[in-house]
């Protein structure tokens, strides 16, 4: 790989960028589209175009026919997928959002990464109950119906795992954005904050932390500082506008926005009030990262500034020279994404992202470089920068201080390598 | 902390002062512009004072009873009952050896339950109860949670705590297999791993990460490959993912 034509695609894309040029502006810098300048056979027409198509003839659909509407047949691969070897059993596992295919900020519902510890619980919500108690002045029962009769609040947040990107941490292992950085989601939320609920048993002044506890056969809990869950902690049954998916804690679910998605828990029962954390197996045993002198943090709650391009990448491998689209998704859990630079020779030269959408506090953010291709090698990389100055650190940089045994937390900066005939892999680089 | 911990206390009281005050000054809308000034402060002062909104009831005894099954490692929590690792044995073959093996040494996947002593340095750690868990009073929580997995909270106190007794012994924590675990001692049992945590200290220890510049141009050499997903080759075909009707 020659250094030249590299820096050529950056110099030109920086030169775009600067001039707030977009496709017009290509013409002008000089480039020509390969496909009207090739001279060869005279073209022959495009029988989708001559031919009268069975859809353009007869009758689809009625309005009755489609009750609940599920994506077209010819998107059937965009779906979770699971990776069996990563555990014993498919009701303690994970599952992967298929990033590589979706754009914008927003995860549709149906392919939101699942993440069960006794599988999925299926709650008639008539009768759920949420109860508050401990350190309150009257423990309380909620019916859903309670719960939905409280001022509402609708935000939007990223749910990662805290184990996203987790098999990489000694090096490349799986292909693909999907299960290297698939264990996310970003929608909105409707519910309450659970400051409000909080206000309705009454705190007492020496309570410190809030234990969570879900109704599923794993009994999820997890101890959660008082100062977070009044800071901005709340109870949704509601995502993207309707209820949320037995899958993701129907009917009710704790939404810790920015930490790592194991509080989030689901099928939300019970909250009790105390003076020191519970120390529960997801605390102690789950949820801490070993350091290389034999110790592990705790309570690591909070998900740094992280981004991966989710296009190209081995799953959506380039198709065309010339121009094109490259687009990720970036995020942290410390507040919003300031920026996001991208590299095409493996981080010897950046050029800012264009961020595209909304930027909200603890969301998944969109960017986008659009760049023209010869067909030189790439290795593509993002960087994401948030609002307290936190950059996103080489996997190098992380190993430095943390090992490789830490297993989770691994927010390192991603490379896909892209070979002269498009297909794109994951790699280490140094 | 402490700070919003006095905010909420604050709340309260600032509640009960507002709340009828705003409503008197509704009800007689002149000459009472001091009690709804008064309101006002009060409230600029504390911008979300709580409202009860009369939802919910309040949780009886035994429906706290029922559902507040956690064990913190003060031993809160812990119920009356025993058992010892003798008893927990002969538990530990029927209900749990199946997935976790006779001595908690795991079958397949299935998590490691006891060995590992002196790993978490080594390049493969191997995290058990004796090896890393911090405290004897998780594993009594977790067991009654969440196992056996499939039929969880199928166990009675007695036999988690032998069970628990089973693990510490396997693990070399609890010598003698006829010691009793109880409500009493449990929360006292000390753990080889239990000085092995520190909070998080990313604001500190990787403070370096926080950067005003990073660079943009002429970054240092240029990178090579040095490891490759495809070479490992473990990533589940596009094909094989499940099928959608």
């Amino acid at each position: 790989m020659s250094e030249k034509p590299k820096s050529d695609v950056l110099d030109r894309r920086r030169f775009l960028g600067a001039a707030g040029l977009g496709a017009a502006g290509l013409a002008g810098a000089g480039a020509m589209l390969p496909s009207l300048a090739k001279a060869g056979p005279a073209p022959t027409p495009d029988p989708a175009i001559t031919e009268i198509q069975d859809w353009n003839r007869y009758l689809g659909d009625g309005v009755d026919r489609r009750p609940y509407g599920v994506p077209s047949k010819f998107e059937k691969d965009v779906i979770r997928r699971d990776v069996s070897w990563l555990t014993a059993s498919p009701e303690s596992s994970v599952n992967f959002t298929p990033l590589h295919a979706l754009d914008g900020i927003i995860t549709p519902s149906g392919v939101c990464f699942e993440r069960h510890h006794g599988g999925i619980a299926e709650i008639d919500p008539a009768q759920h109950r949420l109860m508050i108690h401990g350190l309150v002045d009257t423990p309380l029962v909620f019916t859903m119906d309670d719960i939905k009769r409280m001022p509402r609040i609708n935000k939007i947040y990223f749910l990662e795992c805290a184990a996203n990107s987790g098999m990489e941490w000694r090096g490349a292992q799986l292909n693909g954005c999907q299960f290297t950085h698939g264990m996310i989601h970003n929608v909105m939320y409707t519910g309450v904050t659970l400051k409000t609920l909080l206000e309705q048993a009454g705190v007492k002044s020496n309570a410190k932390w809030l234990l969570l506890e879900g109704a599923d056969s794993a009994g999820m809990d997890r101890s959660l500082p008082l100062e977070k869950a009044l800071d901005d902690v709340m109870i949704a049954y509601a995502m993207n506008g309707e209820a949320l998916r037995p899958e993701n804690g129907y009917p009710l679910r704790a939404v810790i926005p920015g930490w790592q998605g194991n509080l989030w828990v689901k099928w939300l029962r019970r909250i009790e009030v105390g003076d020191m954390p519970w120390q529960t197996r997801e605390e102690t045993s789950k949820y801490t990262d070993l350091m290389p002198d034999g110790r592990a943090r705790k309570y690591t709650f909070v998900m740094d500034a992280k981004s991966v391009i989710t296009s190209p990448s081995p799953q959506a491998p380039l198709k065309h020279k010339g121009r094109n689209v490259l687009t990720g998704i970036a995020w942290s859990g410390r507040g919003t994404v300031k920026r996001v630079d991208v590299s095409m020779d493996g981080g010897r030269n950046w050029v800012e992202a264009r961020i595209d959408g909304p930027v909200l506090n603890k969301s998944i953010v969109r960017f986008y470089v659009d760049f023209d291709w010869n067909g030189e090698e790439l290795m593509l990389q993002s960087r994401a920068i948030d609002e307290t100055g936190y950059v996103q650190p080489t996997k190098a940089e992380l190993r430095k201080i943390r090992g490789v045994n830490s297993v989770y937390h691994n927010n390192g900066i991603q490379t896909w390598l892209v070979h002269p005939d498009g297909v794109t892999e994951n790699v280490e680089i140094a | 902390m402490s700070k919003s911990l006095k905010a909420l206390a604050g709340l309260a009281v600032v509640a009960a002062m507002t709340l009828p005050l705003a409503q008197a000054g509704a009800e007689h809308k002149p000459g009472h512009k001091a009690a709804k000034e008064a309101a006002k402060e009060a409230k600029a002062k504390a911008p979300a004072a709580p409202v009860k909104l009369g939802l919910g009831r309040p949780a009886l005894p035994e429906e706290i009873a029922a559902w507040d099954i956690d064990v913190r490692p003060d031993g809160q929590g812990l119920p009356p009952g025993r058992g010892t690792a003798r008893e927990g044995d002969a538990l530990f073959q029927e209900k749990c050896s199946t997935c976790h093996g006779e001595f908690g040494e795991g079958v397949g996947r299935y998590p490691v339950l006891s060995g590992g002593h002196g790993t978490l340095k080594a390049d493969r750690p191997d995290k058990t109860i004796g090896s890393y868990w911090p405290d004897a009073t998780t594993v009594y929580d977790y067991v009654r949670h969440a196992m056996p997995f499939g039929n969880a909270r199928s166990l009675s106190n007695d036999e988690i705590y032998a069970l628990t007794a089973y693990l510490l012994n396997m693990n070399d924590v609890i010598k003698d297999q006829d010691f009793e675990l109880n409500q009493d001692n449990l929360a006292k049992v000390k753990m080889p791993n239990a000085d092995g945590f520190y909070e998080d200290d990313r604001d500190v220890a990787e403070k370096s990460f926080w950067k005003k510049d990073p660079c943009m141009k002429n970054c240092g050499p240029a990178p090579k490959v040095i490891g490759r997903a495809i070479a490992i080759d473990v990533t589940p075909d596009d094909k094989a993912g499940p099928k959608v009707d």
